[in-house]
C-alpha cells in the first residue's frame, strides 16, 4: 500500500515536473517571440525602415500592404499573441489548468495566422522575409510543443 | 509567494518589454529627429529644395548626388553625422547619371516620397540598400515597398513618381547642377565653394567642415 503510494507521489512529482519544463520552454520560445515582434513593432511606429541587411524580399515583405491591418501592423499583433503565449505558458506551468487550453488555442491561431503569411509570402509576394521566418520557426515550435504534450500526457497515464 | 509568482513574472515580462520598446523608440526618434524640411526655401518661383538643419547655419553643405552613385552612397551617412554634429544646413539636389540603369527612378522616389513629407527618409534608405535595387531588375518594386516601410501612401507614391512634376523637380536639380559646371557625382559646395573631387570623401570631409566653420566664426 505504501510502495503504491510512493510510486504515485513520484510520479505526480516527475508528471508536474515534466510540466514545468515543458511550460517554461514554451514561455521561453514565446519570449523570443516577444522581443522579435516588439522590435518590428517600435521599427513600424518609428518610421524608421528595417535592417535587412542586404535582402531585397525582406523589405520587400515588410513593406508590403500585408504588414498591416488598417493601421496596425502586424507585428503587433504579434507581440500581443507572443506575450499571450508567454503569460499563459507561465500560468499553466503553475499548475492553472484553465491557462493550458488558452495557451493551446492561442498557439493554433498563432499556427493559422503564420500559415496564412506564409502563403502570402510565397505566392503573393514571392519573396520571403527573414524575420517573419524566424518568427514562423517559433510558432512551429510552439504548435510542436502542443502537439506533443497529450502523447506525453498520454504515455505517462 | 509561489501563488503570485506567475503574476509577478508576467508583470515583470510586460514593463520589461514595454519599457524596451518605448527605450528603442526614444533612440530611434532622437537619431532621426523631425527633419526641418524648408519648402519654403526657393531659389526660384515653385522650386522646392530638400533642406536639413537651421536656415542660419554658419556651414551650408550642398550636394549633388545620384542614388545609385557608390561614392555618394558611402558619404550619405557621414554627411548625416557631421550635419548632427555641427548643425549644418545640407541641401541635396538630385543630379542622376545617364550611366545608372536606376539612378532616374530612385530620384524620381526620392522626390515621391518628399511629396509626402519623407524625402530625408527615402534618401536615406536608397542609399542605405543602394548595393540591393542597383542590381535589381525591378527596382521599381522595391521603390514600392521601401515606401510602404516609410508608411508612405503608395496609390499617391506610384501616381507621383510617373508624374510630370516630379520629373520636372529633378530636371530642374540637373539643370541648375550643369548651369554651375557639376559633371560628376557626388559634387559637394561647402559655403557656396565646390570641393575637390577627390576630397569629396568621409575622410576628407569633416576637415573641410571644421576648416568652413572657422572661416565663418574666427573668433570661436
Amino acid at each position: 500500500m505504501k510502495s503504491r503510494r510512493d510510486q504515485s507521489a513520484r510520479s505526480t512529482t516527475s508528471s508536474s515536473r515534466a510540466e514545468t519544463i515543458f511550460y517554461s520552454a514554451a514561455a521561453l520560445i514565446s519570449l523570443l517571440g516577444v522581443a522579435e515582434a516588439t522590435y518590428l513593432t517600435v521599427i513600424f511606429l518609428s518610421g524608421e525602415a528595417a535592417v535587412c541587411g542586404g535582402s531585397a524580399d525582406c523589405l520587400q515583405v515588410l513593406g508590403s500592404s500585408y504588414a498591416k491591418i488598417g493601421p496596425v501592423p502586424v507585428s503587433g499583433l504579434g507581440a500581443l499573441a507572443y506575450f499571450s503565449a508567454f503569460t499563459f505558458a507561465t500560468f499553466a506551468g503553475f499548475g492553472y489548468s484553465r491557462a493550458r487550453q488558452f495557451f493551446t488555442w492561442t498557439v493554433i491561431a498563432m499556427f493559422c495566422m503564420t500559415l496564412w503569411l506564409l502563403f502570402v509570402q510565397a505566392f503573393r509576394l514571392h519573396a520571403f522575409c527573414r524575420y517573419c521566418l524566424f518568427s514562423a520557426a517559433l510558432v512551429f515550435l510552439l504548435t510542436g510543443l502542443v502537439v506533443a504534450r497529450p502523447v506525453a500526457e498520454t504515455q505517462r497515464n | 509567494m509561489r501563488r503570485y509568482l506567475p503574476f509577478i513574472i508576467v508583470t515583470c515580462v510586460a514593463l520589461l518589454a514595454v519599457g524596451s520598446g518605448a527605450f528603442l523608440y526614444r533612440n530611434k526618434r532622437a537619431a532621426n529627429p523631425a527633419l526641418k524640411i524648408s519648402n519654403a526655401e526657393t531659389d526660384q518661383p515653385g522650386e522646392t529644395v530638400h533642406v536639413l538643419g537651421p536656415a542660419d547655419a554658419a556651414v551650408t553643405l550642398e550636394e549633388f548626388g545620384d542614388f545609385q552613385c557608390p561614392p555618394c552612397g558611402k558619404l550619405s551617412e557621414p554627411i548625416n553625422q557631421l550635419q548632427k554634429k555641427y548643425n549644418l544646413r545640407v541641401i541635396f539636389r538630385e543630379f542622376p547619371l545617364p550611366i545608372h540603369a536606376h539612378a532616374k527612378e530612385a530620384a524620381y522616389a526620392a522626390e515621391a516620397a518628399a511629396r509626402q513629407g519623407r524625402f530625408w527618409q527615402m534618401h536615406d534608405l536608397l542609399y542605405r540598400e543602394q548595393a540591393v535595387w542597383s542590381k535589381s531588375l525591378d527596382a521599381r518594386a522595391l521603390f514600392n515597398a521601401y515606401a510602404g516601410m516609410l508608411q508612405l501612401d503608395l496609390d499617391r507614391f506610384k501616381k507621383d513618381m510617373d508624374s510630370s512634376e516630379v520629373e520636372q523637380r529633378v530636371q530642374l536639380d540637373v539643370g541648375r547642377g550643369a548651369a554651375i559646371g557639376v559633371k560628376n557625382t557626388p559634387t559637394i559646395f561647402i559655403n557656396n565653394e565646390a570641393v575637390p573631387g577627390p576630397n569629396s570623401n568621409p575622410d576628407d570631409l569633416p576637415g573641410l567642415v571644421e576648416a568652413a566653420l572657422k572661416k565663418a566664426k574666427p573668433s570661436s
